[in-house]
């Protein structure tokens, strides 16, 4: 069910705001258990805030945009009172005593919240698997990943075990998940969103988006969580615009730019890249003017990647420590020895490798051959986005290079996985805002992604495409028949 | 100890920690109220706690700024905070938000006077490399045990934790002990004039690591650089230097080699103690804070605040010099805070002497104000009236005596001194018939004396001057008295 559909619901009085909890988590009790989406539920709070949204209407008082809508949110998004682990046994107990500017916004807008979502260990991983709490499946192959890091807002969502979810992105970790699980997830600009409340990952990157099981939807989250907030620095002080003001006009004309050296990529599977292409000729179909474009750098986003978000993060996990909260090893001899115990046991295999890695390209010595050098590829790549944004309005590219990937597919060889990173990384590293959304299925029948990438600000522009694309191409009507998604 | 020669050149360098005197913490809005009990000035971001972010306190990029205006230091067109990194439980975060690369202001100078007992004191610039911000730590309360080396379990206290700081370098430019504690001095004069820091070295919001090397002479390169730390107060920095001077010119007369290390200075025993060595040092990898922006202050702001500054001590101790003819002694004793400065020129703009001004004001009234820990601007005794005060000296009316005597009160209440001296029959008696009367009554009970002093005792005189006072409570112009007086006995 879209937001708008529900609104319309709820506002009539054919369904209450309770009866729609009481509905999800019904069905998240029957389906939760084979998907693990949830790492907890707040059925208490859920049906109490329910029954303030049914007795305001049944009062008359006006509703905010969002009421009664249930929410799933990323578990790296501080809920106050309600713990926030992040998927780590660092962090099994932290309960936050402030609540995220997102989900705050949410809350204020109506918002219900279900429940906190599976993720890969502080956002580190494309799969869910790294999670310390057990993985998610991908709810069209239980067999598979949902991808990651939000693989559980992004199983929830595609599963109708909540009607939109939160998660974050520092790399890909909104969009390849909504790829892989056949739903709408938004990166915005970078600075679009407030950090404050979210734990952080890599603090250049990091953003916090929504899926949605449509692109209305999504317009209409990103509506209340944008804008600028005192309680962060980076949070751009810009007016937000109406995002669903141009979503029914034409994108005639829209020049749509598609990157050379991204469809040239031999890592990209076949299914994946012709399923796009035919997006792309819907798109002219619909007006728009396809314009061959060159991104030099883009396939070196994942080295440069590589090297900036495991330096912050190295920098942004110190201070799980066992000193002030989290796990605490017990059986220490000295002040550093039960430091590097607690960090030894609480962080899972792909922090410890991350942190590691950033710790390493932050040394004296080899600070100017990879942080640094880095930072400069990073810059160039900012500067190819700004040479295309002059000849072409928006650029289309397969979201990931392949459909979900088998579980444990990738235990052998970590590096591998975090090629699937490789088209969606360079949108974090310029800081544009990108869309994924269903463009078609492979012949497994699992679900494949499109990405839209904007420049600067340009959220509007990006919804209005992606909404015409949405509604002209009706790819989830054409759903293979006899998949295991649980709806 | 004997010396090969007398060349040796001690080479130092300060760092100066001062506490930015804002109400709330340079990256949140929790308070930086000294004193209270551990962790009650704390928030989720002094705490570092998953998914806060640090703003930038406004008021701290202004108290910084100003700071560097007043060393004569460039202020950057564009500055950055960067993370430095290390683990000790004092540091929430595990690291210190800091400036690394691209402080807020650099190449400055300071004009330091050195004042030292039996020698003559002389003006020395020293420069200064760099003014950064960054954040206080937290402290570690060692408990379990009376002494540190005893101690079973630490306890952390984050009060201090995220207080803001300016670090100010100097350059290599300091020789002696002296001159050392003289520019430590001259920089909380100067933050203290400013209103920036109370500069208080007990509690820590002004604290000073000494770098110190020797080398045979001034043109030999430097010798190995030795850190002090622990320094409570302006002399003890003094003296740590002159010590360590000694230990190091020591070390390397009896052939030995000076370590690279940390030492601390031991108050009591009034020396200086190894700490750590520094060899291998440690790597902090810093990189550029992603949590916050560039730091940009516009020309229009620079103006602003440019425009608020105070006139600094340096400058007023010139001033009182040339214009008022003071002592440099006096300049110095005026001008050590702002608020006496202020007493003092509010004095001097009523038209009084500023020397009887400079004296009385170094002398009872400073004696007063420290004493009693008031401030010179509370005082209820106003500018306006110790001025009324000095004029009733010089006009006659009432005595040096008479005023110290009555000073003590009126430091206490304030009012006007005419009006006290009127009221409690004080003046001085100016009428010369009077004192005529008085004398010739003193002459004739005291027949024998004035026989003696005719006869050419003429020591009596200080005789009948003291009957005189007794007789009179002092009111009488002692000028005045002796010339009626020796009218009176020459008859």
């Amino acid at each position: 069910m879209a937001i708008a559909e529900w609104r319309q619901k709820l506002q009539s009085g054919e369904v209450s705001s309770l009866e729609l909890v009481n509905d999800q988590l019904k069905r998240i009790k029957l389906v939760d258990k084979s998907l693990h989406a949830y790492l907890q539920l707040e059925e208490d709070n859920a049906r109490s805030v329910a029954k303030k949204i049914d007795e305001a209407r049944s009062s008359g008082i006006d509703l905010p945009p969002l009421a009664g809508v249930p929410f799933a949110i990323k578990d790296n998004l501080c809920t106050k009172g309600v713990r926030t682990t992040c998927s780590s046994k660092m962090l099994e107990n932290f309960i936050p005593p402030y609540e995220s500017t997102v989900t705050k916004r949410l809350w204020n807008s109506g918002a219900v919240l279900i429940g906190k979502t599976n993720l890969d260990e502080f956002a580190m991983g494309s799969s869910t698997e790294t999670s310390a709490f057990g993985a998610t499946s991908n709810p069209w192959d239980l067999s598979r990943v949902p991808g990651g890091s939000s693989g559980g807002s992004a199983a929830a969502v595609a599963s109708g075990l909540c009607m939109a979810a939160l998660g974050s992105d520092t790399g890909g970790s909104i969009r390849q998940p909504a790829s892989f699980c056949g739903v709408v997830g938004l990166k915005p600009t970078y600075g679009r969103v407030s950090r404050w409340g979210l734990v952080a990952f890599a603090s250049s990157l990091d953003q916090v988006g929504p899926f949605t099981t449509n692109v209305r939807d999504a317009a209409e989250v990103l509506q209340v969580i944008s804008g600028p907030d005192p309680l962060d620095s980076t949070c751009l002080d810009e007016p937000v615009p109406n995002f669903s003001e141009f979503l029914n006009d034409s994108i005639k004309g829209i020049r749509i730019g598609l990157i050379k050296e991204c469809f040239n990529q031999e890592g990209i599977s076949t299914e994946v890249k012709d399923s796009v292409l035919k997006a792309a000729n819907q798109f002219k179909s619909l007006g728009a003017e396809l314009v061959d474009v060159s991104c030099p750098r883009f396939n070196d986003g994942i080295a440069t990647y590589y090297v900036i978000a495991p330096s912050e993060a190295s920098a942004n996990l110190a201070r799980y420590d066992g000193v002030k909260y989290g796990f605490r090893a017990e059986d220490d001899e000295s002040l550093t020895q039960m430091t590097s115990l607690t960090r030894a046991n609480a962080f899972g295999s792909e922090v410890q490798r991350r942190i590691l890695i950033g710790t390493y390209a932050l040394s004296a010595g080899y600070f100017d051959a990879y942080y640094k050098k880095a930072q400069q590829v990073r810059t160039l790549i900012s500067q190819d986005f700004l040479k295309c944004f002059k000849k072409v309005d928006l650029l289309l590219t397969p979201t990931s290079p392949t459909t979900a990937f088998k579980a444990g597919s990738h235990d052998n060889d970590p590096l591998s996985m975090y090629l699937s990173d490789l088209l969606t990384i360079p949108a974090n590293l310029a800081g544009l805002p990108a869309i994924s959304l269903p463009c078609g299925f492979d012949n497994l029948g699992l679900p494949i992604g499109l990405q839209l990438i904007g420049n600067v600000l340009g959220e509007q522009r990006l919804l209005q495409a992606a909404y015409q694309y949405e509604q002209a191409a009706n790819v989830m009507k054409n759903c293979p028949e006899g998949n295991s998604i649980p709806r | 100890m004997s010396r090969s020669n007398a060349d040796w050149q001690a080479v130092i360098g300060l760092e100066t920690h001062v506490q930015l005197g804002t109400k709330s913490k340079i990256f949140t809005s929790a308070s930086t109220t000294f004193g209270d009990a551990p962790n009650t000035h704390i928030d989720p971001v002094v705490c570092g706690l998953p998914g806060t972010l640090p703003v930038l306190n406004k008021k701290v990029l202004e108290y910084a700024v100003k700071t560097s205006m007043a060393l004569n230091l460039n202020i950057a067109r564009h500055s950055k905070f960067d993370r430095k990194q290390y683990f000790y439980p004092d540091l929430p975060k595990n690291y210190q938000i800091s400036q690394f690369d691209e402080p807020i202001a650099e190449e400055g100078w300071i004009d330091v006077e050195v004042a030292e007992k039996g020698k003559e004191t002389y003006l020395k610039r020293i420069g200064i490399e760099r003014l950064h911000m960054e954040e206080d730590a937290g402290k570690l309360v060692h408990a379990g045990s009376d002494r540190l080396a005893g101690s079973t379990y630490s306890l952390v206290d984050y009060n201090r934790a995220g207080v803001a700081l300016a670090e100010i370098v100097s350059k290599p430019d300091l020789r002696t002990g002296r001159e050392a504690s003289e520019y430590a001095s001259e920089i909380r004069r100067i933050v203290r004039y400013l209103g920036v820091s109370d500069g208080n070295m007990q509690e820590g919001s002004l604290r000073c690591d000494v770098n110190i090397s020797v080398r045979r002479s001034s043109d030999a390169p430097f010798g190995t650089k030795v850190e002090i730390k622990n320094m409570n107060s302006f002399s003890a920095i003094q003296k740590a230097c002159d010590y360590e001077i000694e230990r190091q010119i020591n070390l390397y007369e009896t052939g030995e080699s000076v370590a690279q290390e940390t030492r601390l200075w031991d108050e009591g025993k009034q020396l200086t103690k190894s700490m750590r060595s520094k060899e291998g040092s440690s790597d902090y990898r810093y990189f550029p804070d992603p949590d916050l922006g560039p730091i940009e202050v516009s020309i229009e702001l620079q103006q602003k605040w440019k425009s608020e500054l105070p006139e600094l001590p340096a400058n007023k101790r010139k001033r009182y010099a040339k214009d008022f003819g003071l002592s440099v002694y006096d300049a110095r004793v005026l001008t050590d805070e702002s608020s006496m400065a202020e007493y003092f020129e509010s004095v001097v703009s009523q038209g009084v002497d500023p020397k009887i001004a400079s004296n009385w004001i170094t002398g009872d009234l400073v004696a007063y104000v420290n004493a009693n820990k008031k401030d010179f601007l509370k005082l209820p005794f106003k500018p306006e009236e110790l001025a009324e005060m000095i004029q009733l000296i010089t006009d006659g009316k009432i005595s040096g005596k008479i005023a110290k005597e009555i000073l003590p009160g009126l430091l206490e209440t304030g009012g006007s001194p005419k009006t006290f001296v009127e009221k409690n029959g004080l003046s001085m008696i100016s009428d010369s018939k009077l004192i005529e009367s008085i004398i010739r009554e003193i002459l004739e009970a005291h027949p024998k004396e004035v026989e003696a002093f005719r006869g050419g005792k003429t020591k009596l005189q200080g005789f009948f001057v003291g009957q005189l006072m007794k007789k009179t409570s002092g009111k009488v112009d002692p000028k005045l008295a002796n010339q009626i007086l020796l009218d009176q006995l020459r008859l």
